[in-house]
């Protein structure tokens, strides 16, 4: 029997020889968040998007103050241009009458009925063509009693195409006319046919003409385009006010408009979804944490209210706030898809909650002593972050969309205010002539949603290993 | 089965319910009354007009009388076009919307289902490359842009022809119902592309599938057999809101092809408050959207019985 009892020392511990294993890899320990930014920095179409938003943030914010023209700013002589570099004109004085040209020595009426009238030969133009008037001139022809002045935009196929009737030279030997009707710095193509007074002849005379852009002097003035005592006087070049992206049905410069419609339509549908995620994920927490009965019957309501149908609401609400003169109608619709938006968050957070409360660190935490709140605020809502994250970068295209749409059938802001929804609106209107009304805003509309949708696949791919789609 | 049906047709009679009172609570918000426009008249003549339309008796009142009316069915006559009862515009104009919808839906689902399975059988390659741009497309670009591009292409068409082949808009051959059922269901189309090949990726890992290719069943068999027919399950369950979804994209579909269906009606009316139109169209389409919901989650009862068994 061994009466000794061991009493052990410090003396009788030696430090172990440590052990360093060759292959020992080592790497710092990633936290989630930045194993979720590697992921997302490697998918190149999510990078893209990200770069495409910021550039979206850029011109929305910054925009205005570098191209500082009004949007609301009328201009009724540029209405509908297409963009294009900046154009120049030259100054001329006020219209001054013109005479025209009469031959004296040449019969007004026709001293014999042929059966064939012959066209006028030289048809030119008189001094310069410009858009304050063309002068036509013709030689006169024999057996003519009149002559009928035709201009169209393209070139005239036959003798019923000949365009737009001018008007008409009463006499024989009255060989000019002055064209002033809407004249544009585009090519023209002028045809006269020769009367005798009852018929007109089978033939015409064509010539081409593209006036050019001009601008009188008081004009000028009004719109400021030139000082009063520079001393500019007509016959000058001056330069026109610059619109690169072209001008709308109003005249009001695209480029303006499109970033006032950028902080418009980013502005309702950045702020409507972040604000009823919040809301969603307070209601949802709050009814996947507490449970039983708090939860069936906040989860009733909620889907009563996904049951309604969205636009309907979203009319009425706005019929029902109204619109007032002089408001633009932004808050009305953005009440409307906060209240109609929040439960699809509330539904997703409280699956997420649910799932999270079984786990072990919560219990862990709760046996520790952690309250409720603590445990909400420190542990549960963090762990929702990815689907929260996830459901913000949809719900944006999804609000810009509806915001669009709303505009689109005139039931979203309020004119003047512009909103890339309403300005498609106005495009359409004139889609088949001017189409670059319509292609920029809906250029736009979908360049954004297409980033967000892309960055919230990323998102989806790099935050939660569970909801990847599997390639 | 049967509780289950039953649940869902009582949550849809209250969810009509109160989509009625919400909308009586709308139109009495709004400023001014319906008799507004009308020409200046005497204080008796507008006296006699308040006690015809009833807007003299208390506002709890007209929504019983509201109440009572909508349950025999009667919706009123329109303001502006004061020969018409409301019933016959919806009467007239919604089958129109109806027939453009269910054209719509069937072209998106067939659409959706055929390119989904294209894109899980090509995955990778060329073929699934193309389509899911066409359908990140699809889903970016809002739906009128699609409906006014599809009437220049249209027009473009026609002139190629030198005659006009195909309708630019309006309504009544078939001819004139393409375009627009198309571009309608374009977005539906390109989502349940996406869902439908997502869906089948998830399916072919699953167990049953390796227990059929072990068994020796042919591909081919295995891909119509099995794995389509699991993989259409979230489609059908996508499809009930997605009605919803397609009912409103038919308003602007109708009012850029000219189609006198229903949608083009309701904006209208809304954009000339007329009320009793609004109203009675609201609750029309909101009861039609939530039988559709109620009729699609039934069909989904009879096709997957997990739930139904729950």
């Amino acid at each position: 029997m061994n009466t000794q009892t061991f009493i052990p020392s410090p003396d009788d511990f030696q430090p172990a020889a440590s052990l360093v294993s060759v292959e020992q890899i080592s790497r710092p320990s990633l936290s989630y968040w930045q194993d979720a930014w590697l992921r997302l920095k490697k998918n190149t179409r999510a990078i893209i998007s990200l770069y495409i938003i910021i550039g979206l943030a850029l011109f929305t914010l910054a925009g205005p103050y570098v191209w500082m023209v009004d949007p609301a700013l009328q201009d009724l002589n540029q209405i509908s241009q297409t963009p294009s570099f900046p154009k120049t004109a030259i100054l001329v004085a006020s219209y001054q009458r013109w005479s025209g040209v009469v031959f004296d020595d040449f019969p007004a009426e026709p001293e014999e009925f042929l059966d064939v009238i012959p066209p006028p030969d030289n048809l030119r133009v008189d001094d310069v063509a410009t858009t304050q008037r063309v002068r036509l001139v013709w030689d006169p022809v024999v057996g003519a009693g009149g002559y009928n002045i035709y201009r169209n935009q393209r070139l005239p196929e036959s003798i019923n195409d000949l365009g737009l009737p001018l008007g008409s030279a009463l006499a024989g030997n009255e060989v000019s006319y002055e064209d002033r009707l809407n004249l544009e710095a585009r090519q023209y193509y002028y045809a006269i046919v020769s009367t005798d007074g009852f018929d007109e002849s089978d033939s015409y005379s064509l010539l081409a003409v593209t006036p050019q852009l001009t601008v009188t002097l008081d004009e000028a003035a009004r719109r400021g385009l030139v000082d009063g005592d520079s001393g500019t006087k007509a016959g000058h070049e001056i330069k026109l006010e610059f619109h690169p992206l072209g001008t709308d049905y109003l005249g009001r410069d695209m480029l303006a408009r499109l970033m006032q419609g950028a902080r418009v339509s980013l502005f309702i549908g950045i702020v409507a979804p972040f604000l009823y995620v919040m809301f969603g994920i307070f209601y949802g927490g709050v009814a996947g944490y507490f449970g039983q009965r708090l939860d069936v019957l906040l989860m009733r309501f909620a889907d009563f209210v996904v049951a309604l149908p969205f636009l309907l609401f979203i009319i009425l609400f706005k019929i029902g706030f109204g619109i007032g003169p002089g408001e633009s109608g932004i808050t009305p619709m953005l009440i409307a898809l906060v209240l109609l938006g929040w439960p699809a968050t509330a539904r997703l957070v409280r699956g997420q909650v649910l799932q999270i409360r079984e786990q072990g660190y919560i219990e862990a935490a709760r046996l520790l002593g952690a309250k409720s709140h603590y445990l909400i605020i420190r542990h549960i809502i963090p762990n929702t972050m990815g689907v929260i994250l996830v459901t913000l970068t949809f719900a944006v295209p999804a609000a810009i969309f509806t915001e669009a749409f709303l505009s689109f059938i005139g039931m979203g802001v309020a004119p003047p205010t512009p909103s890339w929804g309403s300005m498609c609106n106005e495009g359409v209107k004139t889609m088949l002539s001017h189409p670059h009304e319509l292609i920029f805003p809906a250029t736009l509309i979908s360049i954004t949603v297409l980033a967000f949708n892309l960055l919230g696949d990323g998102l989806t791919e790099a935050l939660d290993s569970k909801m990847r789609s599997r390639e | 089965m049967l509780i289950y049906t039953l649940k869902r047709l009582l949550a849809g009679v209250i969810t009509v319910w109160f989509i009625a009172t919400a909308t009586f609570i709308a139109m009495h918000q709004v400023p001014g009354d319906p008799l507004m426009n009308d020409k200046a008249v005497t204080p008796e003549i507008r006296r006699n007009l308040e006690r015809k339309y009833g807007l003299d008796k208390s506002v709890p009142e007209q929504y019983f009388i509201f109440m009572g009316n909508m349950l025999k069915g009667d919706f009123g006559i329109s303001f502006t076009q004061q020969n018409r009862k409301v019933n016959d515009i919806i009467r007239d104009h919604f089958p129109v919307s109806a027939t453009l919808g269910v054209l719509a839906i069937f072209f998106a689902t067939v659409g959706g289902i055929l390119w989904g399975a294209l894109t899980a059988i090509y995955r990778n390659r060329l073929p699934d490359i193309i389509i899911m741009f066409l359908v990140i497309l699809g889903i970016s670009v809002p739906s009128f842009v699609f409906a006014a591009l599809g009437q220049l292409l249209l027009v473009n068409i026609n002139s190629l022809v030198g005659a006009s082949i195909i309708p630019v808009a309006g309504w009544g051959t078939v001819s004139h119902m393409i375009m627009p059922s198309l571009v309608l269901g374009l977005g539906t189309m390109a989502l349940l592309t996406r869902l439908m090949r997502s869906s089948m990726l998830e399916v072919v890992n699953e167990d049953y599938i390796k227990t059929a290719r072990a068994k020796g069943l042919s591909p081919i068999r295995i891909f119509f057999r099995h794995q389509l027919r699991n993989a259409v399950l979230p489609v059908i369950t996508v499809l009930g809101p997605q009605i919803a979804a397609i009912t409103t994209g038919g308003f602007v579909v109708e009012l850029v092809f000219a189609i006198p269906g229903l949608g083009r009606y309701f904006v209208q009316a809304v954009q000339q408050l007329d009320y009793t139109v609004i109203m009675g169209t609201t609750v029309f389409y909101g009861a039609f959207l939530v039988l559709m919901v109620i009729i699609v989650d039934i069909f989904y009862g009879f096709v997957d019985p997990r739930v139904r068994l729950k």
